[in-house]
């Protein structure tokens, strides 16, 4: 079996996630000074057709103001009629985060006044929310070289659910705000984290933790850039043994790179004001892509009363949790959905370890990217007879560059998966080396309809494993070139190589090498 | 025609079902009376394309024998806070003056589909904040009663036919009840057979009372609430405005049963009511609250209620004084919940989706300043702003908190004194007669309505089913009602009862000459 050596650089150069997380870890002497506090608020989108309080259709981009039911644009006299889908959606989701569900949640109207706030109210789950006193566990890299990670647990506050609000456009040419209520009345989960985070790092771990979660759950798309996936983040430092600073909210965070960097941004400068003692205020603040900043967007100071009152248009809500009794009234079913629930990503990261013999960090790799992971799983159950280690190698070390040197979306690989099975079984079986391996995925990441064995056959690139056959062309070698012989057993070692050179060009890089190595070592006796 | 627009919706409806009579010429009829009668106010909108419309696909289903059932070509009147696509829905107020909804309330779609015939849209108090159909941005609605237009009628009483006496001068009119004096003052003169109005404190029975119809409260829950624009939500129920309980009983058999739309309607599935033919109340119990017995109450009334009282008792009927010892608190506690209620739901009055949009571009929320306080007026304003400090985080406590739980004393009241064995509550609807306009508008709307509502809005708080019952002529001829309450659900038993005393009262009917 050829062994295909962890190359760190190529990891990092491959796995791209890795690396914008880690491109802005927080340094510097001042650091062990201060304690940094990160809490999370973050709103995921809830995969469903329909909204959560109406009919209409929740389908990304399509034209302004062309999804708005009677309702969302709080047409006089309209009521809010819960989506069970995404109260199913909600139950899944706080299960799978190991949240306690409340029996029975209730909705509650927040009063703001704003031109993409139709009602003059969100409905969402201030007192009662749907599911309290999660957590979520999850793996934080401290550097991509060295590998190491560790555990870290966040505790889940709450779950509630909640309708998001519009959009409003400024249109700087005429100087008029344009709504658009296509987003009025989407359905959004929040998770409310408690402060118990240090950095960005661990932030955007738990971000990447959730997003695997939720899509494995199927209750959020997670695409960030679309907004379905949203995150807020309360910043506080204080020195060890003394009480915590005063916060700031970063909002809105819309990627997970973004995560780590507004964050960790966001200490440094707490850090920098503190030390030239200046107060810190409680404000919002908004996370600059184009600058790397984050930029002060309102005071807390003038703070809203956002006169919470029940919705009184919905009755409370109950969902089923108790599997001694009889679920009489069709509630949505805890008990059932429990039992529907697919692995989750640790679960997966240990079964790639156990029944796979991956490594730590390669299942955590590859679970990260749920799409390779599937091909991964596709390429073993679909040939038992190949080899993980080689499928994963294959995947992470040889296709993935090539996909992005190619501009090609992930997706792609549902195209060439099986040709690339077949590959890898050339290469595994010893047919052809890593060498040829390269040459024929390069051109299948070009084009999906090449046949690789045609390819092989074409070019005659097929391994030469036949000892015999080997020794002959080694023997040949050695005889062309006497002199250099003589030199070497002289002690000029360093022809050695130079011999396993003109192997490789004589035999047009087909030779199998492990195999000339051995035959060339004994014939130089 | 003229003679049947004062009729029952059974005689007609037997007339129009045998072809006597065509539901085109009936809605002429009806629509010719709302242009002689439009001195009283009664419609902010009268509908005439479409009941012109409706009519003739009535008489077409008339033709073919396809008629949709009782109601079928029967002229109807809603208030003007439910929703009908295509014809303005105003609240009577200047925020909605153009609002044109795009869809139907449920209950009017459920009337529209059994063929009823919509001959406009009834005035009220702005968003129905009142109780007298003052408070209107189209001006006050007048009682018939006590009119010169009363003059059109003769008094139908024991088969004897009178003339109705001269009444007083223009100027001293009386007030219709509200704030659905609208359907009220439609129903008691012919204008239309039922009409709808809602109920968050007494705004369909006070009317009722004062206009001398049926004003029926269902239980909250049993009649959808979709498009109904909201005064209180949790308290709001579209009421049923009638001559007879009869009629009433067809339009509840009509709109009642679960809705989708609306998450609040009682999921069972509605049975039709039917009162059995013979009425034998005898066993029944029937309580009368002794706190409805208050300072105010005039003595007319009292002795109307006792007199009553002495006739369900001769009738087999145990009658007997209970006490509902909160009673007292329910209109503060009301005044608290409903300015909460309103103050939320009006903040989606902003001018931007619908509704008046002031002059003003400097900002946005100048943009909202100028545009509510334009489209409202002093009533909606003041509830809005006690209802915002209420809801603030520091007073939700002192005020929401303790309004909900006085309000569950007061259903618990209710829940005593059924679970004692009593059937039924008689009480007063309101305290006295129609009072003058120049004598109503002497006291502001906050303390009108702490009066008026007293005897109805226990059954909001409760969510009780309620009905208003005229009973005689006050000395100065004008309509004497008592009020029936039953407990959740039981309609049938109110209706009955309230039947029965109808038959045995025998109020004086209004026929147009």
């Amino acid at each position: 079996m050829p062994r295909l050596l962890v190359n760190d650089k190529c990891l990092k150069r491959n796995y791209s996630f890795l690396r914008r997380s880690f491109c802005n870890a927080g340094s510097g002497k001042s650091i062990k000074t201060w304690n940094s506090v990160v809490g999370l608020e973050i709103h995921a989108q809830i995969a469903s057709d329909s909204k959560l309080f109406s009919a209409a259709s929740t389908k990304f981009g399509k034209s302004a103001n062309s999804c708005v039911s009677f309702f969302d644009c709080a047409t006089p006299g309209t009521l809010p009629v819960l989506n069970k889908k995404c109260v199913e959606a909600g139950v899944i989701t706080a299960l799978a985060l190991q949240c306690q569900i409340n029996q029975i949640s209730y909705f509650d109207r927040k009063h703001y006044f704003y031109a993409d706030l139709p009602a003059g109210y969100q409905i969402t789950q201030q007192r009662k929310p749907i599911a309290i006193n999660g957590k979520l566990k999850f793996n934080v890299f401290t550097s991509v070289a060295n590998k190491e990670s560790y555990f870290k647990s966040s505790k889940l506050k709450q779950i509630q659910l909640e309708q998001d609000s519009g959009k409003t456009l400024n249109d700087e040419s005429t100087k008029r705000s344009l709504i658009d209520l296509n987003r009025a009345g989407i359905p959004l989960m929040e998770f409310v984290f408690e402060p118990d985070l240090k950095d960005g790092e661990e932030a955007a771990a738990l971000v990447k933790e959730l997003i695997l979660i939720l899509q494995r759950l199927n209750t959020c798309s997670c695409k960030m850039d679309e907004g379905a996936l949203r995150v807020d983040a309360n910043v506080s430092i204080n020195r060890p043994n003394e009480p915590l600073g005063v916060r700031t909210e970063i909002k809105n965070i819309g990627s997970v790179r973004g995560v780590a960097s507004a964050i960790n941004y966001e200490i440094k400068r707490q850090i920098d004001l503190c030390e030239k003692n200046i107060e810190i205020v409680n404000e919002t603040r908004a996370w600059d892509v184009t600058s790397n900043k984050t930029i002060s967007m309102r005071s807390k100071e003038d703070k809203q009363d956002y006169r919470f009152m029940p919705e009184p248009n919905l009755p409370p809500l109950h969902i089923h949790v108790d599997k001694e009794l009889k679920n009489t009234h069709n509630l949505v079913d805890a008990t059932i959905l429990k039992t529907q629930m697919p692995e989750m990503p640790q679960e997966t990261r240990n079964r790639l370890q156990t029944d796979y013999g991956l490594s730590k960090t390669h299942s955590i790799i590859l679970v990260n990217e749920p799409i390779l992971f599937d091909l991964f799983m596709y390429l073993i159950t679909c040939n038992k007879n190949r080899s993980p280690y080689i499928v994963f190698k294959t995947i992470f070390h040889e296709l993935l560059g090539l996909l992005y040197k190619n501009n090609q979306d992930n997706d792609y690989v549902l195209e060439i998966r099986d040709e690339f099975g077949k590959l890898i079984d050339f290469l595994q079986s010893e047919k052809i080396n890593l060498m040829v391996f390269n040459n024929v995925l390069k051109e299948l990441v070009k084009n999906p309809t090449i046949s690789s064995k045609e390819m092989i056959e074409k070019n005659n690139w097929f391994q030469i494993s036949d000892e015999e056959e080997l020794k002959k062309i080694c023997q040949t070698l050695l005889d062309e070139n006497p002199h250099l012989v003589e030199q070497y057993k002289n002690g000029k070692k360093k022809l050695y190589k130079y011999f396993l050179g003109q192997i490789v060009k004589k035999t047009n890089d087909t030779a199998n090498m492990k195999k000339v190595d051995q035959i060339m070592k004994k014939l130089l006796q | 025609m003229n003679n049947l627009l004062t009729e029952s919706i059974r005689t007609v409806g037997r007339k129009i079902a045998s072809s006597e009579v065509k539901p085109s010429d009936l809605t002429k009829a009806a629509l010719k009376l709302t242009t002689q009668l439009r001195p009283l106010n009664a419609f902010i909108n009268v509908t005439h394309q479409l009941a012109k419309t409706q009519s003739q696909e009535s008489d077409s289903r008339q033709d073919s024998k396809k008629l949709l059932g009782s109601l079928d070509g029967i002229p109807i009147a809603v208030k003007d806070n439910f929703c009908t696509a295509g014809q303005p829905t105003t609240c009577a107020s200047l925020m909605l003056a153009d609002f044109v909804p795009g869809y139907d309330a449920t209950v009017y779609r459920k009337l529209r589909e059994a063929g009823s015939i919509l001959m406009g849209k009834t005035n009220l108090d702005q968003f129905a904040m009142g109780s007298g159909t003052v408070d209107s941005y189209y001006g006050p609605s007048k009682n018939l009663w006590g009119s010169e237009l009363a003059r059109n009628y003769i008094l139908e009483d024991n088969s004897h036919k009178n003339e109705i006496e001269n009444r007083p001068t223009l100027e001293e009119w009386f007030i219709a009840g509200g704030s659905s004096g609208g359907s009220a003052i439609a129903v008691s003169s012919g204008m239309c057979f039922a009409a709808l109005g809602s109920d968050s404190g007494g705004s369909t029975r006070n009317p009722a009372s004062y206009c001398g119809v049926v004003g029926l409260k269902p239980t909250y829950g049993l009649v959808s609430r979709h498009g109904l624009i909201p005064l209180v939500n949790s308290m709001d129920v579209p009421g049923i405005l009638t001559r007879t309980v009869d009629d009433c009983l067809a339009v509840l058999n009509t709109i009642a049963g679960p809705d989708n739309m609306d998450s609040t309607t009682i999921k069972v599935p509605f049975k039709p009511i039917e009162l059995s033919t013979s009425l034998d109340i005898s066993g029944l119990k029937i309580g009368l609250p002794k706190e409805y017995k208050c300072a105010e109450l005039s003595e007319e009334v009292e002795s109307n209620w006792l007199e009553v009282s002495r006739l369900l008792e001769e009738a087999g009927a145990k009658v007997l004084p209970v006490s509902l010892p909160h009673t007292e608190y329910s209109i503060v506690c009301y005044s608290v919940l409903n300015k909460c209620e309103v103050a939320s739901n009006m903040s989606r009055y902003d001018g931007l989706e619908y509704g008046l949009r002031a002059d003003e571009s400097s900002s946005l929320d100048a943009l909202y300043a100028k545009s509510r306080s334009e489209g409202f007026n002093d009533v909606v304003r003041s509830r809005i702003l006690a209802g915002n400090y209420f809801l603030l985080s520091e007073n939700y406590e002192n005020y929401f908190v303790k309004a909900m739980k006085v309000r569950s004393l007061i259903a618990q009241d209710f829940d005593k004194v059924w679970d004692s064995g009593v059937d039924l509550l008689l009480t007063p609807t309101t305290l006295t007669q129609a009072p003058k306009y120049q004598d109503f508008i002497c006291a502001d709307n906050q303390a009108q309505c702490s009066v008026q509502d007293f005897c109805t809005q226990p059954a909001n708080m409760a969510g009780l089913p309620a009905i208003s019952i005229p009973i005689k002529l006050s000395r100065c001829g004008m309509p004497l009602s008592l009020q029936l309450m039953a407990p959740m659900l039981c309609e049938e038993r109110l209706l009955r009862v309230a039947k029965w005393i109808e038959d045995i009262v025998k109020f004086p009917r209004l026929v147009l000459k």
